[in-house]
């Protein structure tokens, strides 16, 4: 690996005057299990490394009834399964961080690292974009809040600036009547990427769709909210007529490519099949009745 | 820039130790070039295959994948530490009866994985014990003799305790 410079701010002012001093040059430490891989390869060259996890804002992991939950940015996958909140109001969110790797990754990775490291691929985003979280960003100059789907830019690429850094995650509480899911397709049983993934999240009120979201990997340059499909689910009665067309809405959304895990037309077909069964998990989470 | 070492206090197998590193290296680096720990093995060096798995603040962790300057102020524990005062440790004497080893290389990362897996969770299922070991890979042996000897271990570590 090339020649860096380790900072490890112990406080979110030092943390952000370090960004502020050193721009591009710097790049964010969480767990590094994709930060140090790129830099081994030489796929990233940034000069000083500013480790996060000292910085008591990027660690909290807090739950209140009425603000939510906040997810600090480095906090690693274990702390969020092994969390009773997160167990019992965001499950779609635990499918995700309990399938990151194994679990030597998951006692470093970070959601906060899986959503900065743009892949359109990485698992924790299209179910924090289904459960609506928003990203809260700091710089020396301020703060701001950017939803996750309009987070990442393009593989790799987000509307981070170059002395910005992601503090939270910020999720609101679950309404009543609510469900959610991820799950993903992968030709082996653990430690793979990938081919697809869908995350959905469902409020349901009189035997109907209240409300809606689906977003996916792996199947465009970003992570993908698909509106459409939440869009032809709202005020449907829930059955499996509603799943089918949601997922056929996900499936005209796609946008795959294809390489060694599959082909664009295969990846197609699981958007539609992969939506149509994370719902059916959301509904039953949400406990409505599929029949 | 300037090209400065680091100072590192942390403790190693129950041990204080410090060191100087670069801060590019890795704590696999570290244990082995620097400390010449060389229990802990480098397989992948990309998180892929769990041979340089340590425990570190009571979590297995790919060295591979933390920096040695990570270390500071953390309890690591390596293959060198897991032994109880010169008596194997439950899971190393299974390995060995269950002959679940050939290189050995993978060795070292699964005896410390499985260590902390029967510290929290004296007595997993077969499967909780496959999906703990999922991100540990081994070319030789094939996975059911190990898995058959953290069973073994679990069962050990029981009857001692009983
Ligand atoms: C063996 C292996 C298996 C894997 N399996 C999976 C998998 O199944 N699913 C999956 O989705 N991913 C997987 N990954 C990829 C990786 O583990 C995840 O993306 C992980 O969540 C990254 O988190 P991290 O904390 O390690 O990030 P880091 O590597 O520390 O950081 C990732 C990127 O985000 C930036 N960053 C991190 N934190 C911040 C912040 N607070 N503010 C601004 N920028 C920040 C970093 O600068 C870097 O560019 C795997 C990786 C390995 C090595
Ligand atoms: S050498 Fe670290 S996981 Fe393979
Ligand atoms: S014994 Fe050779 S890799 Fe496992």
């Amino acid at each position: 690996m090339h020649w860096i410079d380790y900072l490890r701010p112990r406080t979110l002012d030092e943390c952000l005057d370090a960004f502020a001093e050193h721009g591009e040059a710097a790049r964010a430490l969480a767990g590094g299990t994709d930060l140090l891989v790129q830099m081994r390869e030489g796929r990233r060259s940034n000069a000083v490394v500013i480790d996060v996890k000292a910085v008591e804002e990027c660690n909290q992991l807090s739950y209140d009834d009425s603000e939510g939950l906040t997810l600090g940015a480095a906090v690693p996958c274990y702390r969020i399964y092994g969390d009773e909140a997160v167990r019992r109001h965001y499950p779609g969110l635990i499918d995700s961080v309990s399938m990151i790797g194994g679990t030597q990754i998951q006692g470093r990775a970070s959601v906060g690292g899986n959503l900065c490291n743009a892949s359109p691929s990485a698992d924790a985003v299209p179910a924090l974009i289904a459960l609506r979280a928003t990203c809260l960003i700091a710089s020396s100059e301020g703060w701001r809040n950017v939803p996750v789907e309009d987070f990442c830019t393009g593989p790799g690429q987000t509307v981070l600036r170059p002395s910005e850094v992601l503090l939270a995650l910020l999720l609101p509480p679950p309404e009543p009547g609510s469900g959610a899911c991820y799950l993903r397709f992968i030709p082996r049983n653990e430690m793979d990427i990938a081919v697809a993934g869908a995350g959905v999240s469902v409020r349901l009120s009189g035997g109907r769709f209240a409300d809606a979201r689906v977003a996916l990997a792996a199947v465009a340059p970003t992570p993908l909210l698909v509106r459409e499909a939440g869009e032809v689910l709202k005020g449907r009665p829930v059955d499996r007529n509603a799943l089918g067309l949601a997922g056929e809405a996900a499936r005209a959304a796609a946008r795959p490519i294809s390489d060694m895990r599959g082909t664009a037309e295969y990846r197609s077909n699981l958007c539609a099949v992969l939506t149509r069964r994370a719902l059916e998990t959301a509904v039953q989470r949400a406990g409505g009745d599929l029949g | 820039m300037a090209m400065r070492s680091i100072h590192v206090q942390t403790t190693i197998n129950g041990q204080p130790a410090e060191f100087l590193c670069e801060p590019r290296q890795s704590l696999l680096e570290v244990l082995r070039d620097v400390l010449r720990l060389t229990g802990t093995k480098e397989g992948c060096n990309d998180g892929n295959c769990g041979a340089c798995t340590v425990e570190m603040d009571g979590r297995i962790v790919p060295a591979c994948l933390v920096l040695g300057a990570e270390a500071e102020g953390a309890r690591i524990l390596t293959v060198e530490g897991i032994a109880e005062g010169g008596a194997l440790h439950p899971v190393q004497a299974a390995f060995l009866e269950g002959a679940a080893l050939q290189c050995g290389v993978c060795t070292p990362g699964f005896i410390v994985a499985a260590k902390v897996l029967l510290d929290a969770n004296p007595d997993p299922t077969e499967s909780e014990i496959r999906l703990w070991l999922a991100n540990n890979l081994c070319r030789c042996t094939g996975y059911d003799k190990i898995v058959r000897s953290v069973q073994a271990a679990a069962k050990i570590r029981q009857e001692t305790a009983a």
